[in-house]
């Protein structure tokens, strides 16, 4: 709507810049305590002004060993242990999304149709209502404290097949009859027509499964007891050792930051092939 | 390059009672080189028929011969035809020369020969300034001519042709048939041309099978067809306007036996002092021509005359008379021509 009323612009603007002010206040405080030392954050009232301790912070951190009452584990490990763990998540769910799609849009096989709605239900299922069982499914396995155990159970997704499946229904038929008087066989079809146009629905995926695999925390908090499995999202919790003890909360949002850049680094960098791929039909 | 012979070919969609049967049985012998094309209007399964040739559509009953050979049960791409599309479906992320490339690439010819083809083919059809272009930088005609010069590179057994020129405007498509033509002279790869569109069919055909219902109403050269048509469905439907068809004609004043329907163009009924006495209802002027749309009793009637003849008044009545030798006979139940 463009409508040239002062007023409502006025409140629109107040509106918008109290909601920015709620949701960035917090990750101010974060960078704030980050900046300082243990003993002065813990002084009433905290600093609202940064410090000059960020580096430091980040550093112990990033090495661990501090002094603190919780997990001193090295964060640089649990950086890692995430990157991988969320990596495959996406990676994973894609490939098997993309392929299952395939399979149900292109093939005619018997219950299709039924494959597909148990495909759908799943949905309904995610890992939290399905814990006990995927728990003792893993665990009998042996994939505890293990990548595997880590990603597999979370690689199944419905979300992702139904938006391909979406997607493949709008590809021309003569596309695919072209390909086939060309010569190509379903894979090669799928490799070098499918693939490439579903190139921006693949990035858009990539950025939601990416921060889906990097934001777990209760699916870790169950298979992983080794802090060198800890993800960074648990570690975090780990670091602070519940009651009155001593936590180190400069070193804790220091890591809290440290958590927060890879997927941020992921929005910002896919953000146009993220927007491209939820609005643009380029066929 | 090769014949097509189709053998009694029959299309089923669906088993048991609730079969649809839309093919009914199609002979034709497509000669070595010859252009055909399928005219008929919209459900007739003439896309069906090209479909079936294609590979695309399996086939119920019947035979297709390409050459000495049944290929029935062949992948598309193995009976060595090309195919070009309504929409065209060029690949939308490959460039002009990939996607006139892809074919050859899939059948693993040699880059070199690959390269030499495709820029050949794009010579012919002044495509080699956008060979690096994407297809959604291209105009409709120029689209049409990468889908074209898709089927060109392949150096097939046969072209199929499914209404290519439906999506160009009508200049463009003026252009093209006559591009098509001239491409069909040069090349002489036997051609199968699939339209709803009459004046393609006339135009484009050496030989024309017109189709209504799931049959073969006729199989011959488009003069033939204009000037002997079949049955009173090819003559209703080939020509503008179409053919005129008494059910009550004055058969016996004619010589024509009693019961048929008597056929007989437009621009063979003379104006005149004498003859049949017909109401005009409307006059339209298309330029060069006027119809005059009349009653006789209480069967419609259209009459082309010249421009420069004075257009009567709608309501006035007027004479016409049939010119000898242009009257057509058709039986009266089962609307097949009756030579007499």
């Amino acid at each position: 709507m463009v409508e040239r009323r002062p007023l409502l612009d006025l409140i629109s603007h107040l509106v918008l810049i109290l909601g920015v002010m709620v949701v960035a206040f917090p990750l101010y405080i974060t960078l704030v305590a980050a900046t300082h030392t243990a003993d002065v954050i813990v002084q009433a009232p905290m600093p609202v002004v940064p410090g000059n301790h960020l580096l430091d912070n980040l550093i112990q951190a990033w090495r661990g060993g501090g002094d603190g009452a919780g997990s001193t584990a090295p964060v640089a490990r649990m950086m890692t242990v995430s990157l991988v763990s969320a990596l495959v998540i996406t990676v994973g769910k894609i490939a098997i999304s993309l392929l299952s799609a395939f399979a149900i849009v292109y093939f005619r096989f018997p219950f299709r149709q039924g494959v597909f709605w148990a495909i759908f239900v799943t949905l309904m299922l995610p890992v939290e209502v399905r814990i006990g069982p995927t728990y003792q499914v893993v665990a009998d396995l042996g994939m505890l404290n293990s990548y595997a155990g880590l990603t597999i159970p979370l690689i199944a997704s419905a979300t992702a097949t139904f938006l391909f499946r979406q997607f493949f229904l709008t590809v021309p038929d003569e596309l695919v009859e072209a390909a086939r008087m060309d010569g190509a066989g379903p894979l090669r079809f799928f490799k070098d027509v499918l693939l490439p146009l579903s190139a921006t629905s693949i990035a858009a995926l990539f950025v939601i499964q990416f921060i889906y695999g990097w934001n777990q925390y209760l699916w870790p908090l169950l298979v992983t007891t080794n802090e060198d499995m800890y993800p960074v999202v648990m570690g975090i919790k780990r670091m602070i050792s519940g009651g009155d003890a001593a936590n180190e909360w400069n070193v804790v949002m220091a890591t809290a930051l440290l958590a927060m850049t890879p997927p941020a680094l992921v929005v910002i960098l896919m953000q146009k092939w993220f927007v491209k791929g939820l609005v643009d039909t380029e066929k | 390059m090769a014949s097509i012979e189709l053998k009694h070919l029959i299309k089923r969609y669906g088993r048991g009672n609730q079969a649809l049967q839309v093919l009914h049985g199609v002979n034709a012998h497509i000669a070595d080189g010859e252009f055909v094309v399928i005219v008929g209007p919209s459900g007739c399964g003439k896309s069906t028929l090209l479909r079936m040739v294609a590979g695309l559509e399996d086939v119920t009953e019947g035979q297709i011969l390409v050459g000495e050979r049944v290929v029935n049960d062949l992948e598309p791409a193995k009976r060595d035809m090309a195919m070009v599309f309504q929409n065209y479906a060029l690949y939308p992320h490959m460039s002009v020369f990939d996607n006139m490339a892809y074919g050859l690439k899939i059948a693993g010819v040699p880059k070199a020969d690959i390269q030499e083809r495709v820029h050949k083919a794009a010579g012919i059809l002044e495509l080699g300034a956008l060979l690096t272009r994407k297809p959604r930088e291209l105009s409709g005609g120029q689209r049409q001519r990468v889908a074209m010069g898709r089927a060109i590179v392949r150096q097939p057994q046969a072209f199929l042709f499914d209404e290519p020129l439906s999506n160009l405007d009508a200049k463009l498509r003026a252009q093209t048939r006559l591009e098509i033509r001239k491409l069909h002279r040069e090349l002489g790869i036997t051609s199968l041309f699939v339209t709803h569109d009459q004046v393609e069919a006339m135009t484009l055909a050496q030989r024309m099978i017109v189709m209504n219902g799931g049959r073969m109403e006729q199989f011959d050269t488009p003069e033939a067809v204009y000037n002997r048509p079949a049955s009173t469905f090819v003559a209703s439907f080939i020509g503008s306007p179409p053919m005129n068809l008494l059910r009550h004609g004055p058969n016996a004043e004619l010589g024509g036996p009693a019961g048929a329907v008597l056929g007989i163009r437009p621009e063979h009924l003379v104006l005149g002092n004498a003859g049949w006495a017909v109401q005009v209802d409307t006059v339209e002027l298309l330029g060069a021509e006027r119809l005059i749309h009349a009653r006789l009793g209480d069967e419609l009637l259209t009459v082309r005359t010249d421009e420069a003849i004075e257009a009567p008044i709608p309501g006035c009545t007027i004479h016409v008379c049939p010119q000898p030798g242009k009257l057509h006979w058709f039986d009266g139940t089962s609307g097949v021509r009756l030579d007499i």
